[in-house]
């Protein structure tokens, strides 16, 4: 018989557990499992590694024009195409791996900078959703009746237009601009964050746990963060990680409409957006950023698949 | 069954309410002066007046919400300040692009979707499996406007004097014929309402239209018009039906019931269809309904890249022009077709599932 892959902790023989093992633990361990959250958190690592070290890897300034540069040795051509020493690029040129954007920039330094707005990007609006959704959806399904009503019939309403249009008219409302635009996408996932807490809530509002600790004196705010919401952590950090996903791929969209960031911040989406009438003379300008939101999204999506699987009560401690 | 959808009918007046109410207050919420966003920086404030008075902005803004509710109800939509036509009028022409796209995007999407979702079911672990799984992973994360400019340069530039050329914008090439269908068929035709803009609306359908006239040289540029796009918004959508199908046929595959008629000696294509695909339905057709949504968010990129003169392209130059009027008739239409769309998606589960008529 070959040797089932069980995360129950080790027995001793009177069958008492010797060392307990957190969810955390079993996480952990699913997740190194799975090859995909693997893939996922490597290439995340990599992004976090390069926003934090931008400026020293960097190559150029990534708002400066190469004509502003001194001692370049060559007047700039803009648009020029990427020019890899190793790939054949003539030495005495000046390399640049992504070539110039449309108004001589580095387009790999650019790029590089990118990878901290967007991170930034998603984390922000995924964290401002998740507090406001937890907020609302908690006391949803706490309170009930008219409460509940009407903050889900709200939801409801957000959740009837499409994302991306909401998400535009707000922009429209408040003004273009990179906090506006976090500020939309914030707003608009508000529903889905909501819904995750008030599903758990109601679970849970009923348990004799809960019925117990009202019985002992205690007061709803304890109530409700201490013996209720940690029961919404799991399914809120899935949710999560998915969301930074999709935050990250509105923002760009955002932005290539330039209602997000505004030139000359280095942001993939209005990067992409600036070159898009050049797609046919200059492909590399709308190609890099594009892959390179296309990754960090993809991080996010591998990561979050994961975390589920890994999550999933239905398997717990079996892999 | 007919309880059962009242029910759902019943509930969904609130969130139409919503709707209204939602629209109508992000309209006069934009910022900046219509009027002047109308008639020029130059307007004078007397000439600006007359001209508030006239579209009735004037009024305290609960009349104005009063005014604008009788008005939805008798289906006027409101008037496009910007074209200077009735809304409707504007939908009649813009909806039929939007309409053919989403169509378009979304045939493909199941088309290709769910048939890769079951192989790599039943391949589970295959070489077929793990591609397919790959590619959806990647299908997800594309941003779709960098997906439709890429397209666009490998199928117009790279591939230009070859067979598989395709255009890179536009709905149809110029110097084609395209009457509609009424007037070739001698139609009598009526002078306004809704019998026209129904006409109308259909003989906007390109492929529809050609079809009918038998154009065949009409519908093979439209059709060729319309893949680049279609492939640019689908493969979200696509991507997202593989993932679904497939998973929902593996939990399916492990049923009891499945074993048992294989062991009772059915042939894999009879198990696998007929058995074990109906049952997994039900999760497929909630992610269709879902990517819907992204379908008509995804059609303001994909009409901008493409330049296709849509409802999503139209919606969004109407927000930057401040036109209320297209800004509160397209919204509304969208939500509505919207909230009608998870309607038809909860139906279809009663439809799927009988016991969910019965809750």
């Amino acid at each position: 018989m070959t040797q089932l892959e069980i995360d129950i902790p080790k027995l001793d023989k009177e069958g008492i557990s010797l060392k307990s093992v957190s969810l955390w633990q079993i996480t952990w361990r699913r997740l190194f499992r799975r090859k995909s959250a693997i893939v996922g958190m490597v290439i995340l690592g990599i992004l976090i590694f390069i926003a934090l070290t931008a400026q020293w890897i960097a190559p150029y300034d990534p708002i400066r024009s190469m004509l502003d540069v001194k001692g370049y040795p060559v007047k700039p051509v803009k648009r020029s195409s990427p020019c890899v020493y190793v790939f054949g690029c003539p030495q005495d040129k000046p390399q640049h791996i992504m070539g110039l954007d449309g108004n001589n920039r580095d387009e790999f330094s650019r790029l590089l900078y990118g990878a901290r707005l967007s991170l930034m990007i998603g984390l922000t609006t995924v964290t401002f959703a998740i507090i406001v959704g937890t907020v609302l959806g908690a006391l949803s399904g706490y309170f009930g009746g008219w409460i509940d009503n009407l903050i889900m019939r709200t939801m409801d309403v957000l959740l009837a237009f499409p994302s991306l249009l909401l998400a535009i008219a707000i922009v429209t409302v408040l003004g273009p601009g990179l906090q506006n635009a976090l500020l939309a996408i914030g707003i608009v996932s508000i529903p889905a964050y909501a819904r995750v807490v008030r599903a758990s809530v109601l679970s849970v509002r009923e348990m004799e746990y809960v019925s117990a600790t009202r019985a002992l004196g205690g007061d709803t705010i304890q109530i409700l963060f201490r013996r209720i919401l940690p029961n919404a952590l799991t399914p809120l950090i899935v949710q999560g990680t998915l969301g930074i996903a999709t935050a990250i791929l509105d923002a760009a969209a955002l932005s290539f409409l330039g209602l997000g960031a505004q030139p000359p911040t280095p942001e993939w989406g209005s990067m992409l957006g600036g070159e898009r009438n050049q797609v046919f003379t200059a492909p590399h300008l709308v190609f890099f950023p594009g892959i390179a939101i296309a990754l960090t999204v993809l991080s996010f999506n591998l990561l979050g698949d994961g975390l589920r699987d890994a999550l999933d009560p239905r398997l717990a401690h079996v892999s | 069954m007919i309880q059962y959808i009242l029910r759902r009918l019943f509930l969904s007046i609130p969130v139409l309410v919503g709707i209204l109410l939602v629209t109508f207050a992000m309209a006069r919420l934009i910022p900046g002066d219509p009027c002047r966003a109308m008639l020029g920086e130059k307007a004078t404030k007397a000439i600006c007046d007359r001209w508030m008075r006239e579209k009735g902005l004037d009024k305290p803004i609960h009349i104005q919400f009063g005014v604008y509710i009788a008005d939805m109800a008798r289906g006027d939509f409101g008037e496009s300040l910007q074209y200077g036509k009735p809304a409707t009028r504007l939908l009649v022409e813009r909806l039929p692009m939007t309409v053919e796209l989403s169509f378009a995007a979304l045939l493909l999407s199941v088309l290709v979707g769910i048939p890769l979702g079951i192989i790599s079911a039943v391949k589970h672990n295959s070489w077929v499996d793990v591609l397919t799984m790959m590619w959806a992973n990647m299908g997800v994360s594309m941003p779709v406007f960098w997906l439709g400019l890429m397209l666009a340069y490998v199928f117009s530039l790279l591939l230009k004097d070859t067979p598989f050329w395709l255009p890179p914008s536009g709905r149809v090439s110029p110097g084609i014929p395209n009457d509609p269908f009424y007037e070739i068929w001698g139609m009598t035709v009526p002078e306004a309402g809704l019998g026209l803009s129904l006409l109308q609306f259909l003989a906007r359908l390109n492929i529809l239209n050609s079809i009918l006239t038998a154009n065949w040289k009409l519908l093979k540029d439209s059709i060729t018009h319309l893949i680049l796009p279609a492939m640019a918004l689908g493969t979200i959508p696509m991507a997202l039906i593989a993932r679904m199908a497939r998973s929902s046929m593996l939990e399916v595959l492990g049923q009891d019931y499945i074993r048992t008629a294989r062991a009772k000696g059915l042939t894999s294509r009879t198990v696998i269809l007929k058995h074990a695909f109906r049952n997994s339905l039900l999760p497929i057709v909630t992610v269709i309904g879902l990517s819907l949504g992204s379908l008509l968010g995804g059609a303001v990129l994909t009409e901008t890249i493409f330049g296709l003169a849509g409802v999503g392209r139209t919606l969004y130059d109407a927000i930057t022009a401040r036109d209320y009027g297209i800004v509160q008739a397209f919204t509304v239409v969208i939500a509505f077709f919207f909230v009608l769309l998870n309607l038809l998606v909860d139906l279809s589960y009663a439809y799927l599932d009988p016991r969910i008529r019965l809750e």
